[in-house]
């Protein structure tokens, strides 16, 4: 068997880095990180979390736009409470709560993304592949497309 | 008990002979001992039906949906007033058609506990003062109530009925120290520790739902863990499929959850649900100052939020 390799999933708002729209296209994601677009942080339905944990992820980084600067004004506020409370529950439960992680992230937090995800990349690595959760063998190809 | 009984027959009676409501939701005599059952009344010459007492245990707001187009009277211990604010704030009930009879509770009789403290079947049981006299075949036992109440009962907040058209007995002193003491417990074990527990737990899960079917809270249309296209979570009794249903589920109530532990008493492999409960509840008052079921005008706390509020998350 080869080398495990962390599958990452990141649920990016479509504003939070609007300014940067070609940016984030040429932003070179680290083997076995995905990049989901999500119309706001807020949007997101923690079970949909769970959900991609169940779905062979090991690791997830929810990004939303920095409190006060939401496109829709609220979604983030919103999608704090929703995060809080999930985070804490999981950990509560003994599953690594370590394995989501949120960020919020400004127009000008440039460089910010990657070092968040290297941040996840290494704590997914030290608690190693998602055991309780998983209940199908994803496979995902590593070559960026 | 008795006493209390003939009230709310003179309410029921009142109230459906003078067609101020169409249906008496309450308790009846259960088909075995330890058991009451929970009864729809629609005739004032059935009232005598109604009974109360120590075995009561079911949340009866969990039938208001059900009945959402009569108006309906409902025998509401503490739990069931509170199951019946959070459905009012979610607009699953009009207060207007609901009719509710508060009857102060003092908590709630498991079965279980019972039953393995006596030597053989049970087959006649009653209330006397504070104790449970319990007789079966070549035995005879009297139980203190205190030992043999339901955990969510004796970690009750809010014996008397919260919201009430009419409360038909004298409040009762609240009993219960700290609603949270069974989470804190937990909370203070290492998380290999707490995994285990939750592993514990959830292995004994058979996905029979239940806990959903007894839950006033749990009404959606198409539950998350019925969905198929797509499939949101694993639903085979597998490891991975059955945490991840007690996580949906128990999440899915944070803020909603009035701790009436209905749930648990549903379950047929007594998972300990109460302990996964508590902590969505205990962190929405720790954290944004919600308690479920007491305020009819204030907002479900992850509908609102405070611009400049810990934690923030990163």
């Amino acid at each position: 068997m080869s080398e495990w390799q962390p599958k990452i999933i990141i649920f990016l708002c479509q504003w939070s880095l609007k300014s940067d729209t070609e940016w984030t296209q040429r932003f070179d994601l680290p083997d076995g990180v995905r990049m989901i677009e999500v119309s706001c942080s807020g949007r997101i339905n923690p079970l949909l979390l769970v959900s991609t944990l169940q779905h062979g992820a090991d690791g997830i980084l929810v990004v939303g736009c920095e409190p006060g600067h939401c496109h829709y004004k609220e979604g983030n506020y919103l999608g704090r409470r929703k995060f809080a409370t999930l985070t804490s529950f999981l950990e509560y439960a003994g599953l690594e709560e370590k394995r989501v992680q949120f960020a919020w992230m400004g127009e000008t937090d440039r460089g910010k993304l990657q070092t968040m995800v290297e941040s996840l990349l290494s704590d997914v690595r030290r608690l190693g592949p998602i055991q309780e959760l998983a209940t199908r063998q994803v496979v995902m190809s590593t070559a960026q497309p | 008990m008795q006493e209390l009984t003939k009230a709310i027959r003179k309410e029921a009676r009142r109230l459906l002979e003078s067609g101020e409501v169409d249906v008496v939701i309450g308790f009846t005599e259960g088909t075995l001992p330890l058991r009451a059952a929970p009864v729809f009344i629609r005739k004032a010459i059935d009232v005598d039906r109604l009974i109360w007492g120590p075995f009561c245990e079911n949340n009866l707001a969990r039938y208001l949906r059900g009945v959402r187009d009569e108006k309906v009277a409902i025998v509401a211990k503490g739990c069931d007033t509170r199951s019946v604010i959070a459905l009012i704030i979610e607009h699953q009930v009009e207060r207007e058609k609901v009719y509710i009879i508060g009857v102060p509770c003092q908590g709630m009789i498991d079965r279980r506990i019972v039953a393995r403290r006596v030597p053989g079947e049970v087959l006649v049981a009653h209330q006397d003062g504070d104790e449970i006299v319990v007789e079966g075949n070549g035995f005879a036992m009297r139980l203190p109530r205190s030992e043999v109440l339901y955990r969510s009962c004796a970690a009750c907040a809010h014996p008397n009925p919260v919201l009430y058209d009419v409360l038909l007995a004298e409040p009762v002193a609240v009993w219960a120290e700290d609603p949270y003491a069974h989470v804190r417990e937990i909370e203070q074990k290492s998380a290999e520790e707490r995994a285990a527990y939750f592993a514990s737990e959830a292995e004994r899960c058979i996905r029979c739902y239940a806990c959903r079917q007894a839950c006033p809270m749990c009404y959606c249309d198409e539950c998350f863990v019925d969905h198929t296209t797509p499939r949101w979570i694993e639903s085979g009794v597998t490891p991975a499929g059955q945490q991840a249903w007690q996580i949906g589920r128990a999440y899915h109530l944070t803020g909603r959850c009035v701790n009436c532990g209905a749930c648990e008493r549903a379950c047929p492999t007594e998972i300990d649900l109460v302990y996964l409960n508590g902590k969505s509840s205990k962190d929405v008052w720790e954290l944004y100052g919600f308690e479920a079921g007491i305020d009819v005008d204030k907002p479900p706390p992850l509908a609102v939020f405070l611009p400049d509020e810990e934690p923030n998350m990163a």
